[in-house]
């Protein structure tokens, strides 16, 4: 299954003013890993999820998606086995429906007619919105739009699955449902977010980004646990794994 | 603000209206682009003095509205909105042409007035077509159309995107707004210059949301071109709407049917 494989070697990217965003990321996820990345705000990992699928291009470094180098000429190859979603679904869901909006990835694939219908059903009925399929997206709830923008990628059958902060801006009960959704997924997943609770629910693995570099790399529960890591990247204990706060107040 | 919300919600309506199925609606969006076109061809054909010949014309926009079942309500609502445009444009023929045209009784009508009021038809008549071709078939339908007549696809599309993030971008725009009101003590803020520099933060708000809906757009295959799956295809009821209004607007164009009326009115009353 080397399809599945992200393998970034050394990449250094920075920003046209100046900005150097990636300095020497290296990392190997394989099939099947659910991984988080997580990181202060500004620490790379908007930037290293547009290097995965191609939105940029490495500055210096190598980016590899299953036996594919990534490179101008790869892109198409790249993006139909990476499914990106976006942090926010106003910018994913541009069609003006959202059935259009889910068939968009297949038609461009060049699917037949019936194949492109059978993946859009599929697709919103993996996340449960098969009921708003003839609504316009700008009339949907904020849960309802992640759970469209998910399907979008999902249409396209992807192995690897990329997302920027999934959970954020919902409410505790869309949240709940999006991580149960994301837990039957079998995709390889790259999740860059700041719920670290997520984190532990879904990822078996956490990269900690600090200033464009890898500062950890291994189990969550390992690394999430360890303050000598969170602390100096600008991180906190998940809420799971702080004391009870009521608890916590009547011992003092 | 309320105001921003509540045009907002006119182009909800819009959609609404769109989105429902009545024969209008079922008609190819084809056969609806070029029977409107010719529409407003004919009736932008007309001399500057020719009132009475326009109003037999609109028994196309009345059909179209009819067919739709589009709510006179929003017709005349937006009619309203876009009438300063019309009205202001033929504002000064009754000022400029004084030679009288008509005699009604002891009332002398000069050529400035009946212009002025034929310009004011054209305008409600090919308006009230076009809303209710959009409300009968929507943008995105209306689109497709225009691509497969041969309109480049750069353009749709832009018509496209531009109605989809209207709503995003007016809802950055009322948030901009409201946070400015907050802190500007009930008077208007700081005046154009302030006014100025939110409307250049708004444009690099736009251009950045820009280049990411084009990242999330090329992560799925975009190329240029919107397909669609649904293939539209020319049925014989399309023609047949196609070529019998045609039909119509020629016989209409042709004959002074408003004039032979009257002539049969007033010989009958001989």
């Amino acid at each position: 299954m080397s399809h599945h494989l992200v393998e970034a070697k050394d990449v250094h990217y920075s920003y046209s003013d100046g900005t150097q965003a990636m300095c020497g990321v290296s990392f190997r996820i394989t099939h099947g890993e659910s991984v988080a990345v997580v990181g202060a705000n500004g620490a790379g990992k908007s930037t290293l999820l547009q290097h995965l699928s191609g939105c940029l291009l490495p500055g210096g470094g190598t980016v590899r998606i299953g036996d594919t180098l990534l490179t101008r000429k790869t892109l198409a190859i790249v993006r139909r086995t990476v499914g990106m979603v976006f942090q926010d679904p106003d910018d994913q869901l541009f069609m003006p429906t959202v059935w259009a909006d889910v068939a968009f990835g297949p038609i461009n694939l060049g699917l037949p007619a019936d194949q492109v219908r059978s993946r859009v059903e599929h697709a919103l009925e993996t996340v449960g919105m098969s009921h708003v399929a003839g609504r316009p997206p700008y009339r949907l709830s904020g849960g309802e739009k992640r759970a469209v923008s998910i399907a979008t990628v999902l249409s396209m059958d992807p192995s690897i699955l990329v997302m920027d902060e999934p959970t954020s801006n919902l409410d505790p009960r869309a949240r709940r449902r999006l991580i149960e959704l994301l837990g039957t997924f079998t995709h390889t997943k790259i999740i860059a977010t700041h719920d670290l609770d997520m984190a532990m629910e879904l990822c078996g693995r956490t990269i900690v980004l600090s200033q464009g570099r890898i500062a950890a790399d291994g189990p969550t529960a390992d690394i999430l646990r360890d303050e000598s890591i969170l602390a100096p990247c600008g991180l906190e204990k998940p809420l799971s794994l702080q004391g009870c706060p009521i608890c916590s107040r009547q011992k003092r | 603000m309320a105001d921003i919300d509540s045009r907002m919600a006119e182009i909800g309506w819009l959609d609404r209206l769109a989105s429902r199925d009545t024969p209008l609606h079922r008609i190819d969006p084809r056969a609806k682009l070029l029977t409107t076109l010719a529409f407003i061809v004919a009736v932008l054909s007309y001399g500057k003095y020719q009132l009475a010949p326009l109003m037999p014309l609109a028994i196309y926009p009345a059909v179209l509205i009819a067919l739709g079942d589009v709510p006179l309500k929003f017709i005349a609502r937006k009619l309203l909105i876009v009438s300063p445009f019309a009205i202001f444009v033929g504002l000064f023929n009754p000022l400029l042409d004084r030679q009288t045209m008509l005699t009604v009784g002891p009332l002398e009508i000069s050529g400035g007035w009946v212009s002025y009021a034929s310009i004011l038809m054209r305008f409600v008549l090919t308006v009230s077509a076009t809303l209710a071709l959009v409300a009968g078939t929507g943008i995105h339908n209306v689109c497709r159309g225009l691509e497969r007549l041969g309109v480049p696809s750069v353009f749709t599309v832009q018509v496209l995107l531009l109605y989809r993030y209207l709503f995003v971008l007016v809802n950055e725009g009322a948030r901009m707004s409201r946070a400015r009101a907050l802190r500007s003590a009930g008077s208007r803020g700081m005046g154009l210059r302030v006014l100025g520099a939110m409307l250049g933060s708004l444009l690099l708000r736009t251009l950045d949301r820009a280049q990411r809906v084009h990242a999330a757009m090329c992560c799925r295959g975009f190329d240029g071109h919107v397909r669609t799956i649904e293939a539209l295809r020319l049925r014989a009821r399309d023609a047949a709407f196609l070529v019998g209004w045609l039909g119509v607007l020629a016989l209409l164009r042709a004959f002074d049917l408003a004039g032979l009326l009257g002539a049969i009115a007033t010989g009958g009353g001989r």
